[in-house]
């Protein structure tokens, strides 16, 4: 078990820092459905974290949690050293955690420049007024703010739909809207909810790119939820394995991959 | 020739005419380029700063004179500055097409030894790592883009801002050196070496000295009266030698502003916002544009719609004769000021045109209604005929003389003669020096005397001195029955149908003529959705009846008008069939440029080319494509082929002159 403060290296020469997000123990109830049972892992800085499982493993619940949007009945988050009192979502946000949506969750009538802009909310600190009347501080905090959403888009290469409004791009694109928006809050650690969901090969190449060169480019730390495997294997550092909202595997996609526990888990076992 | 504009002899080169510039028009803009947003833009003496500050950096890298720099990305003004740079220090820029596959660069790369390379962005650089182990001579990348770089090893790679800050650095140390290469640049030193992409063969570089691009911008800048205070927008491939003369050579010589869209799919809003005065595009740009209009006018309410049609029914009948500055009665010029108010003045703006004092197309035939809708719309557009070989001009349209199926005068300095066989010679100052390393081919088409063979069959028309081409000379040749076959006369003529994106023809040594078509999916589909025509895929939209029936209406058509001229009569079409897929470059059966390869087509489709003169009615058929990611697949389908009905003539044996 690696250190909690100490990195690794990856096999791309990458370094990768100590615990950011340490998930201790969760559990997570629906009345009698025990979602998540006693769950714990860890994120690193600046790695790309891998969590897998067949459908229903618990894996959007886990991404919940760590969102702030689920509030586990048992275990304790750590975020960057310190334990995470109950939170609201928008607190977390705060903090520098930012996501995305398994079914997209855009602002389908505003153009893809003010749904970026929605992502640089959290960091908006004049009062409403003024930003009603549109002066002083209001108007510098806009133009700083345009100007962050501006090389986000120059970095996802959305500029041609800078002005379209959401409801008319395909979906491919919308996903990567979304994850402007996302990356519009400078996050610390960026949760994706299956960004390759329902893409076709050149768009799942095109997003994987993107995801890389994020990492790589501003050091975010990535959590992501995938089914494609191969995208799975390729993208990520470690890879956690839910099943039945247990933790079956947690390792390099390597180790992952040879293990017995989640070779059961995704061909099925012979009860013979 | 001494000229108002100072004479040519006194700026011998690109970097002497930047100088002046910077001087001249010091706080000018001279390129601005869309980036996060924003239009950012650099007068005259900072593009000479810039510049400065990335020869010496070049220096530093070791470049000597002489030596090749390619340079590979879209239009950016740091890739413009880097060709400028380059000349700087006495080396030669080689700009390559960016959308060139690895191997097809190793071939230019190779050939003219690049020892440096400036690339845009990590698509190229990955590019050019894949084929350096075949490049000998190959040292050195310069990157602009840093994205995606960071764990590439960087001992032969640089990033562009550093290699500037590098050369700023070292100024003293080599300001000197940088001073006496500058000024050591003379008229016979190569500007710059273009490789044309060749319709057969490999690619050949034409080598266009400093005396072929300053003559050439000189002479057709004061043609067009052009001024310090156009605007251009600089979208074309910096590989090509249009874009070459158009934001170098004439944006050096008058010192006008070259704006960069912020990236090929934002390139028709960046045109409203900049609304450029001086316009290149080829024709398929203007078909692409009216395609859109008409389509978009189709689904407009009805009042707007009527207005639009009585008011260019209207421009059709005055527009290019107000234009021309001929006589047209006031009420007529009544009612287009009306008409440029609710309709023209509005749509030229929807297109980013209004600006636009002077237009050019060039490069395949335009198709007279095209050419007509912009004219009649008040854009002065105008047409020429030219090459890589002569600098871009050969013959150009004056203004007033302005026709769709003439290519123009000789441009000033031109003289033109016509071959034997039909074939069009010039000579000019602009006209290149050499292919590289390549003298055989140098001799082919340059002789001795300074003619240079163009390839293409045309005539002078009598009455006015205008030249028509026809066709590429080699490609024009004789049916069986001895008649003339000039297949691009008529696949041009089927291409003015929206409907139709491409044609082939085929027929040579043949008694009589069949054709390929390839449907455009834009217009068809558009016209399928209004009509009730449903389809689930490219192929059966290309083989459903209705359309067939169309483009056999289309087909008949050309027929009726290749029949009125009795020297091509034979050319007309007898069978036809609509290809199961587009043409593609990545197939190899389009240039880059988009010009159709007749015989790598012919090869490729010989079961169908077959079926055709065979007499069958239909065929199956199975094509390897290649998918943009580089993967192969099959298509396979049952074409339809079809019969169509041919005006009987006399047939002509061409004469032989």
């Amino acid at each position: 078990m690696l250190d909690a403060t100490e990195g690794y290296t990856t096999a791309d020469g990458r370094k990768i820092g100590g615990v950011v997000m340490d998930m201790r123990n969760i559990t997570l109830r629906f009345g009698g459905v025990e979602a998540i049972k006693d769950i714990s892992f860890d994120i690193r800085e600046g790695e790309i974290r891998a969590i897998i499982g067949p459908n229903g493993a618990g894996k959007s619940s886990m991404l919940n949690v760590i969102s702030g949007f689920y509030v586990p009945q048992e275990g304790e988050v750590w975020f960057r050293g310190e334990k995470r009192p109950q939170m609201k979502p928008y607190q977390v946000a705060q903090q520098g955690i930012a996501r995305t949506f398994q079914n997209i969750a855009l602002f389908e009538g505003m153009s893809v420049l003010d749904n970026v802009m929605t992502g640089r909310l959290t960091q908006m600190k004049a009062p409403l007024w003024a930003q009603a009347i549109w002066k002083g501080k209001a108007e510098r905090e806009e133009v700083e703010n345009r100007e962050i959403c501006e090389k986000v888009i120059d970095f996802l290469e959305i500029q041609s739909i800078r002005k379209t409004p959401v409801a008319r791009l395909p979906y491919g694109l919308k996903k990567r809207v979304e994850l402007a928006r996302a990356l519009a809050s400078e996050p610390k650690l960026l949760l994706l909810d299956e960004p390759m969901a329902g893409m076709n090969v050149e768009e799942k190449e095109d997003m994987s790119r993107f995801i890389l060169d994020v990492n790589d480019e501003f050091g975010t730390t990535i959590a992501l939820i995938e089914h494609d495997m191969g995208v799975v294997m390729d993208l990520s550092d470690r890879v956690v394995v839910m099943d039945y909202g247990k933790k079956i595997g947690d390792g390099t996609p390597d180790e992952v991959r040879a293990n017995q526990d989640v070779i059961d888990a995704y061909l099925g076992v012979s009860h013979d | 020739m001494a000229t108002s504009n100072g004479g040519a002899d006194e700026y011998r080169s690109i970097p002497a005419l930047l100088h002046r510039n910077a001087t001249r028009f010091a706080d000018k803009p001279a390129y601005r380029e869309k980036e996060f947003g924003i239009w950012q833009t650099w007068t005259w003496s900072q593009v000479e700063t810039e510049i400065e500050a990335l020869a010496l950096g070049l220096l530093n890298l070791g470049v000597n004179k002489g030596d090749f720099v390619a340079i590979i990305g879209r239009n950016r003004p740091y890739l413009y500055w880097s060709m400028v740079a380059a000349q700087s220090v006495g080396a030669i820029p080689v700009p390559l097409y960016q959308d060139a596959v690895a191997e097809e660069m190793a071939y230019v790369l190779g050939h003219c030894g690049a020892r440096f390379v400036i690339v845009s962005d990590q698509e190229q650089v990955d590019k050019v790592i894949e084929v350096q182990d075949q490049l000998h001579q190959f040292e050195h990348m310069i990157y602009l883009d840093a994205r995606g770089l960071r764990k590439y090893d960087h001992s032969r790679l640089h990033q562009y801002s550093h290699v500037q800050d590098q050369g700023r650095a070292a100024r003293e140390e080599y300001i000197e050196e940088l001073k006496r290469r500058r000024e050591s640049l003379d008229y016979d030193d190569t500007c710059v070496v273009l490789y044309t992409s060749g319709t057969t063969g490999k690619p050949k570089g034409v080598v266009l000295s400093n005396r072929n691009i300053v003559e050439a911008a000189r002479s057709s800048s004061e043609f067009d009266h052009l001024t310090a205070g156009e605007e251009v927008l600089a979208y074309l491939p910096m590989a090509w030698v249009g874009d070459f003369i158009f934001s170098i050579g004439q944006g050096y010589w008058t010192g006008f502003c070259v704006n960069c869209p912020e990236s090929a799919e934002t390139m028709m809003t960046d045109l409203r916002e900049i609304g450029p005065s001086y316009f290149f595009a080829p024709p398929r740009v203007f078909e692409g544009l009216l395609t859109t209009v008409m389509i978009r006018m189709e689904d407009a309410t009805p009042l707007k719609k009527r207005m639009f049609d009585t008011f260019m029914a209207h421009a059709k009948r005055v527009g290019p004769d107000i234009l021309d500055g001929k006589p047209v009665s006031f009420g007529d010029r009544l009612k287009y000021r009306l008409g440029e108010l609710l309709v023209y003045g509005p749509l030229k703006n929807t297109l980013g045109f209004s600006k636009v004092r002077v237009g050019y197309t060039a490069g395949e035939a335009i198709g007279p209604e095209i050419f007509d809708f912009y004219r009649s719309l008040g854009i002065n557009l105008k047409q020429l005929y030219g090459q890589t070989e002569a600098s871009v001009f050969i013959t150009v349209q004056p203004d007033g003389e302005v026709r769709a199926d003439t290519v123009g005068v000789p441009a000033p300095g031109v003289e033109i003669r016509i071959g034997d066989n039909g074939e069009v010679f010039y000579r000019s100052p602009s006209a290149f020096v050499e292919y590289y390393k390549n003298p055989e081919s140098t001799a082919d088409t340059k002789d001795a005397e300074g003619w240079v063979a163009t390839g293409d069959a045309g005539f002078f028309e009598e009455d006015t001195g205008h030249l028509r081409i026809i066709d590429r000379a080699k490609d024009v040749s004789k049916l069986s029955t001895g008649a003339m076959f000039a297949p691009k006369y008529v696949e041009n003529k089927l291409k003015f149908f929206p409907a139709i994106l491409e044609a082939v023809l085929f027929g040579a040594g043949r008694d009589h003529c069949v054709a390929f078509i390839n449907i455009d999916l834009n217009a068809v589909g558009s016209w399928a959705e209004r009509n009730n025509v449903s389809y689930a895929s490219y192929q059966e939209l290309a083989g459903h009846p209705k359309v067939l029936d169309q483009i056999q209406s289309h087909v008949e058509e050309v027929n009726r008008s290749v029949a009125e001229d009795p020297m091509l009569s034979g050319c007309q079409i007898h069978r036809f069939l609509v290809l199961h897929k587009e043409l593609d470059a990545d197939d190899g059966e389009l240039t880059r440029t988009r010009k159709v390869r007749r015989k790598i087509i012919g090869e490729k489709f010989d079961d169908l080319v077959e079926a055709l003169y065979g007499g069958q009615s239909s065929i199956y058929t199975e094509t390897a494509v290649t998918y943009e990611d580089g993967r192969q697949g099959k298509i396979k389908a049952t074409l339809e082929i079809r019969d169509a009905r041919v005006v009987p003539v006399q047939t002509q044996p061409l004469a032989a002159e």
